[in-house]
């Protein structure tokens, strides 16, 4: 039986820790554009003196957007080419067809209400914590492949070059400020996603969970070999 | 053993030398090119580098951007800060423009200044674009002025040209590189809507370039020079705008 045994890749790793980083500067940067005109519209348009579909109510703070849109594209280029890195080494790899697709028997009804009731938590299985839970498998897929490529979407839709290049990209969504509204709501989601992760990392063991994303290893007595 | 040492020590090597050249390469292709902005230094202008180089290889110089019909035209346009009000623009305001003259000159063959009605005169571009403030509110409206790249043709802009600078009455200066100076709806608009530019928006002229944000097309106009460097003007960083934290190119 083996003391430890590798269960994240150095790809998996490294990714998951630049798209970590990124996310906090994506964040804490997209709230400081977003105080500058907390208002959200559907169409192309979109002004103070027209009528908002969404107004948080806010009022607005105008000069944090200069180091707001800096930290916030930059962060953008660490985000996507991670992001791309790790979608592209998921696939050679077998990483998502392996670990992430469930299967049919995952799929049923009864396995997901087992999974949301949270009864492999409540048995106190630690090993039940190292293997992906079909609710995890399906919420890794969503944010993996919906979530954020509509985030890079929505974001370069708002980009006045790119939508003159590629008017597709905002046309999808019926114009400019549907795609900025659009892109606050996914990134909501985003934010939803985060809580119930960290939450979910402090109900089966912080600790040991995030010593396995940063040395790729678990050990026997954590439970699962 | 040994050998297997001697091999991952040459491979991690040679990567290493190949990861130095690839990204010399990659920065000496970039400068030759033009597509490092006058903003490149610090940790932020690693972003900015990269979006002004991928857009510039992204976007054709051509594309122009979407013009809506007149249906479409915003009843409302936003306004974001406020006319100069030193005594220069003030009387110029005050005589309705009429003294008002725009210099032209730099790497120009026929260094010029234009009166409101000479430019008037000139062959006119209206189009009816989306206008888009880096807060993140927009509007649509139709201006109306100038082609740029029929003024930079009228004063002969020499071919070593690499920037256009506008400067206008008030600290709010800018400068475009020469894809979106001579783009075919890079205007210098005295028209807006039907009417005279209005003098918030920018009157007597002011520049409209359809595919960056609003911040960048600089109002009340003053003088435009053609340059090949933009070190010499404020602090070298391209236009008002890095000064204080924001990009030189805005077209995200």
């Amino acid at each position: 039986m083996a003391e430890r045994e590798l269960i994240h890749s150095g790809v998996v790793r490294t990714t998951h820790w630049l798209v970590a980083i990124s996310f906090v500067g994506l964040l804490v940067s997209g709230i400081a554009i977003l105080i500058a005109h907390p208002r959200f519209y559907w169409g192309e348009t979109g002004t103070y003196s027209t009528p908002a579909w969404l107004d948080l109510g806010l009022n607005p703070v105008y000069d944090n957007t200069g180091w707001g849109r800096a930290l916030h594209f930059l962060s953008a280029w660490v985000f996507a080419s991670s992001g791309l890195v790790y979608i592209t080494a998921g696939f050679v790899s077998r990483h998502f067809l392996s670990d992430l697709f469930p299967s049919k028997t995952e799929l049923r009804s009864g396995a997901i209400a087992n999974v949301l009731l949270l009864r492999p938590l409540r048995r106190g299985d630690a090993a039940a914590s190292w293997r992906y839970n079909v609710v995890q498998k399906l919420s890794y897929l969503i944010v993996v492949f919906a979530l954020c490529p509509a985030m890079i979407w929505t974001g370069l839709a708002m980009s006045p070059a790119l939508s003159a290049q590629y008017p597709f990209l905002a046309a999808v969504f019926g114009g400019h400020q549907s795609a900025r509204t659009v892109h606050f709501i996914v990134a909501d989601l985003l934010v939803l996603f985060l809580v119930v992760h960290l939450t979910m990392l402090v109900l089966v063991g912080f600790g040991t969970h995030v010593r396995a994303m940063i040395t790729g290893y678990r050990r026997s007595s954590e439970g699962g070999i | 053993m040994k050998r297997i040492a001697r091999r991952a020590f040459l491979r991690a090597g040679l990567s290493t030398i190949a990861g130095v050249a690839g990204i010399g390469g990659a920065i000496y292709t970039a400068r030759h090119r033009g597509l490092v902005p006058p903003d490149h230094s610090g940790l932020f202008g690693i972003g900015e580098t990269l979006t002004y180089g991928a857009q510039r290889l992204l976007v054709s110089r051509q594309t122009l951007a979407r013009e809506f019909d007149r249906s479409h035209i915003s009843t409302v346009a936003e306004v974001n800060g406020y006319p100069p009000e030193n005594d220069q623009y003030l009387r110029l305001v005050a005589n309705n423009f009429d003294d008002w003259r725009l210099t032209v000159d730099g790497l120009v063959a026929r260094p010029t200044s234009f009166s409101l009605a000479e430019l008037q005169r000139l062959p006119s571009r209206s189009q009816i674009t989306l206008h888009v403030c880096e807060e993140g509110w927009s509007f649509i409206a139709e201006w109306t002025g100038v082609p740029l790249s029929l003024l930079l043709d009228l004063v002969g802009a020499s071919p070593a040209a690499r920037y256009v600078v506008f400067l206008p009455y008030d600290d709010w200066w800018g400068s475009l590189d020469m894809v979106d100076a001579l783009h075919d709806q890079t205007l210098l608009a005295y028209g807006m809507n039907g009417r005279d530019l209005p003098t918030e928006h920018g009157a007597p002229l002011r520049l409209r370039v359809a595919r960056q944000l609003g911040y960048v097309s600089i109002k009340y106009l003053s003088r435009i020079t053609v340059t090949d460097s933009l070190a010499p003007f404020g602090r070298g960083l391209g236009s008002a705008a890095p000064e204080i934290g924001y990009s030189w190119y805005a077209g995200i």
